[in-house]
């Protein structure tokens, strides 16, 4: 009886095994197969040459098929027309022009992460590893290079979320060190958080740029100014994340953390600081949550890239005016991390 | 067939209230002496039941890692979310885990069914698979993530007594040990699956939750299917209760008239005097303190980065390294635990936990420090994780087994929580070099002050809470 039980029990698994394996055998085949045809399929986008000899808008590409990642560029008056595509793949992209900086992963069983400073023929002149997931970069007017990325993912690294945002220069030298290892000053008064973490550099000159400190256990979102000489980090305002200076040096584009009380996720509204009164007008007329460092297409627009509800690895381009006035608009369809060559 | 007879282990079945140090000269008492070289050679093979326990840790670890390899990564790029919601999630997990132990062995405890307390967390965990087939925003996806580890919590102490009990006690570090070998072999294959899987399917993240869900599945139905529905205190009871009038039945069978109590072979119901016992308060305040010593193995690997300079992609690797070492070692170095003694192995394997952290903090740059570091720390949980639940168990009666379990080993897990936290503030208030000093130096200070505590036969059971040995 007990031997009998314990046979059926036995066959009970086996069976069991056999339907798992079977099952997953097949969906994993039929995934592989499908993801292989997508990665050959063509890319369905109008493709055009001659565009990165005029003023344009350099962004990654995320129409699915052979084309995407690939980063790829649209003329500054016709931004949904049709793209020039480079071979550089990115993850971020920011360009003067001349010298484009490039975060990238190398997908593989250990998955690695790599800045690239890549010439106008798109060869890469010089590269760093990154410590996670890149985030955000940009250039200084003169060749400096601001990178972000997120030392965290590893469940294997269980100092919880952080964040790294370093400066180098354009041939790969390191200038700053970790940002978090500047002195932070709150009302003159240094302080130093544990758990500090620095992201979002806009450059303004070669010396002074604007970042965001967060300490969660302080409960502080800080914009600051960043002096490279000194080694410093001064704190403006709360609530300021993802800073970006407008082209004429007088306002910051951020994003505002506007959840409601007790809301257990952030939901980021897009803001603009002006920075000689100080005085910040939320764009409400965007009700979705950003999650992007906006750059400014002109004085007056602003642009951030938004994932498809309904095609998650898609993402479009939006435009906002940066005095809220309209609602926004989608710029560059089937595009990430949009940055301005003025050319 | 009732519970009652399948109830009652085999020859090598569970034992109460074994002395924690065993003496391999002695034949076993129980068995005629003609067959002690039989038994002897028995002690040396591990119950099949631990086995198929170990089966089943191994594939919900190669589902629970391979999620959580990739978790991040997905919360980020599949679900746009930005990494600031992940540290959300990330918060969650750390809490929500250690909490329910307790409760997941009170309740083995109390019903004497550890397996299907077991089921539960592991059904748990597997729904939580179903789930994240279909999540879509952080809400969803952080309310799997507590719940896995909620069940995960459940599972621990329970699983834990059924090894205890299909254990021979006299290699029941040997047990635990082997246990722990397939339990970390999955948790090291679970992310390398992952990553291939995301290698050759780039937005791969439903292949890897389908074979999670798959890997998850198997893994209940191996427990549910394959491990019997040990009664561990009514076991005992038994044991304990040999013949027909000690259990409370007829003098023969067929008579009723003189039946005492009728048959309720329940043995000791569940109490928290445990927790008075001597020993039992000293093993806590033992595992307590040193896990206030133990701080993450994250700061470890972050020390040799920050000396060594390597890029952090390689973390995942040191945490291969390690867990490699300590899969190869676990059951051996749980072998010499039941024959040195378990107190004096969970005490002095901190001793390398200590080299662990002077090898990261010790200003020699290099592959050779990073390798020993990660074989010490290897060893260290070798010698530690299941010896701790082998030490337990043999120290608390049956009745409570799982409940002291699950206790000690939350008592470990807050320590450990706080010990990281403390050290995060040490670590900037005094310097990487100079505060991995101060925990290595505590630990050499502490671990002769334990291994004091648990002397001779400190770690004895408590006579007065297990006498049902001796009814």
């Amino acid at each position: 009886m007990s031997g009998h039980a314990a046979l059926r029990r036995r066959t009970a698994f086996a069976v069991l095994v056999l339907v798992v394996l079977v099952g997953t055998g097949w969906y994993v085949t039929a995934e592989i197969r499908r993801a292989r045809a997508e990665q050959a399929a063509p890319t369905q986008v109008e493709v055009t040459e001659g565009v990165l000899d005029g003023p344009h808008v350099l962004f990654r590409g995320t129409a699915p098929g052979e084309l995407y990642g690939r980063v790829a560029a649209v003329a500054l008056d016709d931004l949904s027309g049709p793209r020039q595509v480079t071979p550089a793949v990115c993850d971020r992209v920011d360009s003067d022009g001349a010298t484009t900086v490039c975060l990238r992963t190398h997908r593989g069983v250990v998955t690695t992460y790599e800045a690239q400073v890549l010439d106008a023929a798109w060869r890469t002149t010089a590269s760093w590893p990154l410590p996670g997931l890149p985030s955000r970069t940009q250039q200084s007017p003169d060749g400096l290079v601001a990178t972000t990325s997120f030392v965290t993912g590893h469940s294997y690294a269980t100092t919880g979320f952080s964040t790294e945002t370093t400066v180098h220069d354009a041939d790969g030298a390191e200038v700053s060190g970790n940002l978090e290892d500047f002195t932070l000053l709150v009302d003159g008064k240094r302080v130093a958080p544990v758990d500090r973490n620095v992201w979002g550099v806009t450059f303004a000159d070669e010396r002074v740029f604007y970042a965001t400190v967060q300490s969660q256990s302080l409960d502080r979102t800080w914009l600051v100014r960043g002096d490279l000489a000194e080694r410093t980090l001064v704190t403006l305002l709360d609530g300021v994340e993802c800073p970006s200076l407008s082209p004429d040096g007088t306002r910051l584009a951020f994003k505002h953390d506007a959840r409601a009380p007790g809301a257990a996720t952030p939901r980021w509204t897009p803001a603009v600081l002006d920075l000689a009164t100080m005085a910040v007008t939320v764009l409400d007329a965007e009700e979705r949550s950003v999650d992007d460092q906006i750059t400014w297409l002109d004085d007056a627009t602003l642009l951030y890239g938004m994932p498809r509800t309904d095609e998650p690895a898609t993402t479009d381009v939006w435009a906002l005016p940066a005095d809220g006035a309209a609602d926004p608009v989608v710029a560059i369809p089937q595009a990430w991390s949009p940055s301005v060559v003025r050319g | 067939m009732s519970g009652l007879v399948r109830a009652v282990p085999g020859e090598t079945g569970s034992q109460t209230g074994t002395p924690s140090r065993d003496r391999p000269g002695d034949p076993p008492g129980d068995r005629p002496p003609g067959r002690s070289s039989a038994g002897r050679r028995r002690t040396g093979r591990v119950s099949s039941t631990v086995v198929t326990l170990g089966v089943v840790s191994f594939l919900t670890d190669v589902s629970s890692e391979a999620v959580a390899a990739i978790l991040p990564l997905y919360v980020t790029a599949a679900l746009g979310m930005s990494i600031v919601a992940y540290g959300v999630v990330d918060g969650l997990v750390q809490g929500a885990g250690a909490l329910v132990r307790v409760a997941g062995g009170w309740a083995a405890d109390r019903t004497d069914r550890p397996k299907w307390v077991a089921a539960v967390g592991y059904g748990l965990s597997a729904l939580t698979r179903v789930g994240l087939l279909f999540a879509a925003g952080l809400p969803a996806v952080a309310g799997l993530v507590v719940t896995d580890r909620i069940g995960k919590g459940i599972r621990t102490a329970p699983r834990d007594a059924l090894i205890a009990a299909s254990a021979n006690p006299r290699n029941l570090g040997r047990s635990f040990g082997v246990h722990r070998a397939l339990d970390t072999a999955g948790a090291a294959l679970g992310p390398l699956l992952a990553f291939a899987v995301l290698w050759a399917v780039p937005d791969g993240w439903t292949t890897v939750f389908v074979i999670s869900l798959g890997a998850a599945v198997l893994g209940v139905g191996a427990l549910v299917l394959l491990v019997p529905d040990l009664r561990p205190r009514q076991a005992a009871w038994l044991r304990t209760h040999r013949t027909r009038e000690s259990r409370g039945l007829p003098k023969c069978k067929g008579c009723t008239c003189d039946a005492a109590g009728g048959l309720q072979p329940a043995g000791r119901p569940f109490s928290w005097a445990f927790l008075r016992g001597g020993a039992t308060v000293r093993l806590l305040l033992v595992a307590g303190v040193l896990g206030l010593l133990t701080v993450g193995d994250g700061f470890v690997y972050l020390a040799l980065q920050d000396r060594d300079g390597f890029a952090t992609h390689w973390f995942p690797l040191l945490f291969v390294g390690t867990n490699v070492v300590y899969m190869l070692l676990a059951a051996p170095v749980g072998r010499l635990a039941d024959r040195v003694g378990r107190g004096h192995v969970l005490v002095w394997g901190h001793v390398l936990l200590a080299g662990a952290y002077a090898c990261a903090a010790a200003p020699f740059p290099g592959a050779a420090t990073t390798l020993a570091a990660l074989v010490l720390l290897g060893t260290f949980y070798a010698m530690t994780d299941g010896v701790l639940a082998a030490l337990t168990s043999a120290l608390v009666p049956t009745s409570v087994r799982a409940t002291a379990i699950g206790t000690a080993q939350t008592v470990t897990a807050v320590a450990r929580m706080i010990a990281s936290a403390g050290f995060g503030v040490l670590w900037y208030a005094s310097g990487r070099v100079d505060a991995l000093w101060i925990v290595a130096a505590a630990l050499v200070v502490a671990v002769p002050v334990c291994a004091y505590l648990v002397r001779g036969g400190r770690l004895a059971p408590d006579d007065a809470l297990t006498r049902e040995t001796s009814a």
